[in-house]
């Protein structure tokens, strides 16, 4: 039991160790990835097909393992 | 100590041929595998004719380059690089060849998309036109059905099998946090809340352990099929993981698991004072899929609760004493291991803090970051299908449909390297004999199987040859052997078969 405190314990040093150290440079990243998405969401709507209704209601498989 | 863990991974795809005609999916799968088949034998005359008249190319030629199996009457074939394609259950299936490393494993389960998407170009070739054939390397269609991607570890047959079951639950239903493809919506009675879950396979599981595989699936399979020395190992079946496109996932998926099971081999949880067990593990499983925050806390057998984050780092600690203590040699050594132990950490982390952070390294990420970007941008319901299809073809294996290869995702593997694990086997396991073997002697191998080859050298009775040890046949044990023998009678004759 003592030993299992002693891990749970462990964990959040780390957890604020990594926050600190990334908060900077992740706000930084953080406007770069919504740029990103924005690219990704328009390629998206160029290759998705065309009737996604019937696209989705015609995949029916049979179950398997 | 443990035994090295030799994993194998095998995959059914989805399949829809579209475009009119009859879309019989064990039709459809046959074509498709005979298409690759097919454009494979002619590939390789094409190089004994024209590029390497001097390569020992007995047999290249042949149409019959891939053997077939014995057990089935469904298209069955044995690839060169020793895996094996083949319908089973109205799909697609590719079981990877037995691999001695994790880095291994998932080079021949992407190998495997590979395979399938080279199909796909193959049998376009051979429909209809307008007809065309998509492939899926998902777990489920959206509407109940499942199919699944199994993990195989190579497992010591003297270790109790209840002490598998009881410290590999926990590590199943907490890894699902990384492990996870991802899913809109759910497919049970009750879960008509959840938009969005971690994995495509948790609604389907049923049981905590049992034999079925395709109703009332268990969490952890009993199937005892060791396709080797029987006496001494057996095959550990894992049924209930999600077919990963990310190498990220795919790696930590049995990355972790290998170690895991190397830890329940040398009784480290029991040795270090540790139990998880889940008070209702199958219930947990869905809790976990069905809980994007991360946070929700499950009630162990012993009273206790943690959630499934929790879990997996007290996991990784007491992977990381295995490994001070133990060594990682089971799971291939230093190199490996210590990546493993690497990306845990690091992947955790990632989910600790924010598990956006990690939408270009984890399949369930990078589809939730898409698919929610997508509702936000269109303002749309959790339940249009343009959200549904965009689940779908994050799966699609041609690289110009798939949503997964726009998501940027981060890459372990050259492409090279996935190229070349198309035709060639490993060479750490005896499936290089197999795959060897059946790259010069197609014509004089009857029937390949996981534990034989079966020659016929067109006279006297058929000529066996057991492998029964999955670490014998490696490029170290067998490659002078292969190169003094010139027929596959010289080899039987020195294999003393």
């Amino acid at each position: 039991m003592a030993e299992r405190e002693q891990i749970k314990k462990q964990a959040p040093p780390r957890q604020e160790t990594e926050e600190v150290e990334e908060i900077p440079a992740g706000s930084k990243r953080g406007e770069e990835l919504k740029a990103e998405l924005d690219d990704l969401l328009d390629e998206i709507d160029e290759v998705l097909e065309d009737n996604a209704e019937e696209f989705v209601k015609s995949y029916v498989q049979k179950g398997g393992q | 100590m443990a035994l090295v863990k030799v994993l194998g991974m095998e995959t059914e795809y989805g399949i829809i041929v579209r475009g009119g005609g009859e879309p019989n999916p064990i039709a459809a799968s046959s074509a498709l595998i005979n298409a690759y088949v097919a454009s494979l034998a002619r590939r390789i005359e094409w190089d004994f004719q024209d590029e390497s008249p001097a390569r020992d190319a007995r047999g290249f030629v042949r149409e019959s380059q891939l053997a077939p199996e014995v057990e089935t009457h469904l298209v069955n074939a044995v690839l060169t690089n020793g895996a094996r394609y083949y319908v089973d259950h109205a799909h697609p299936e590719y079981s990877g060849p037995e691999c001695s490393n994790v880095w291994e494993a998932i080079l021949y389960d992407k190998a495997g998309e590979a395979i399938l998407a080279r199909s796909v170009e193959a049998a376009a070739q051979l429909l209809q036109p307008g007809q065309q054939i998509s492939i899926y390397k998902n777990n489920s269609d959206g509407k109940g059905n499942s199919y699944g991607a199994h993990e195989n570890y190579l497992m010591d047959r003297s270790v109790p099998f209840a002490r598998v079951v009881q410290h590999v639950i926990p590590h199943f239903v907490s890894r699902q946090i990384y492990t996870g493809a991802g899913k809109v919506g759910a497919e049970v009675p009750g879960a008509e809340g959840v938009n969005f879950q971690l994995t495509q396979r948790a609604d389907f599981f049923e049981e905590e352990v049992g034999l079925e595989t395709t109703l009332k699936r268990p969490l952890v399979n009993t199937r005892d099929e060791p396709h080797c020395d029987a006496q001494k190992y057996r095959r550990l079946h894992v049924i209930l993981g999600d077919a990963n496109l990310s190498e990220v996932a795919d790696f930590l998926k049995v990355g972790t698991t290998a170690l895991v099971l190397a830890m329940i081999e040398d009784d480290w949880f029991t040795r270090q004072g540790r139990d998880y067990t889940l008070a209702a593990p199958v219930r947990a499983l869905r809790q976990v899929s069905y809980d994007l925050s991360l946070s929700q806390p499950l009630p162990l057998a012993n009273g206790r609760q943690m959630t499934a984050l929790e879990m997996q780092w007290e996991h990784l600690d007491l992977a990381r004493k295995y490994a001070e203590d133990e060594g990682l040699a089971a799971i291939g050594g230093d190199e490996v291991g210590k990546a493993v132990l690497q990306r845990w950490e690091e992947v955790l982390t990632g989910l600790e803090a924010d598990p956006m952070s990690l939408a270009n390294k984890l399949d369930w990420v990078g589809k939730y970051r898409m698919v929610s970007g997508y509702r936000e941008r269109h303002g749309l319901g959790w339940r249009d299908p343009k959200l549904l299809a965009m689940d779908l073809q994050y799966h699609d294996v041609r690289p110009e449909r798939s949503l997964y290869s726009r998501a940027g995702m981060e890459r372990l593997l050259r492409p090279e390297d996935i190229e070349r694990a198309m035709t060639e086997p490993p060479t750490t396991t005896r499936a290089y004999f197999r795959g060897r073997c059946l790259q010069r002697w197609p014509q004089a191998i009857a029937a390949a199987n996981w534990d034989s080859l079966v020659f016929d050298l067109g006279h006297d009775p058929l000529r066996r040859v057991p492998m029964m040890e999955p670490l014998r046949g490696t490029a170290a044990h067998v490659d002078q052997l292969l190169a003094r023998c010139n027929t596959p009678a010289e080899l039987l004759e020195q294999l003393g078969a």
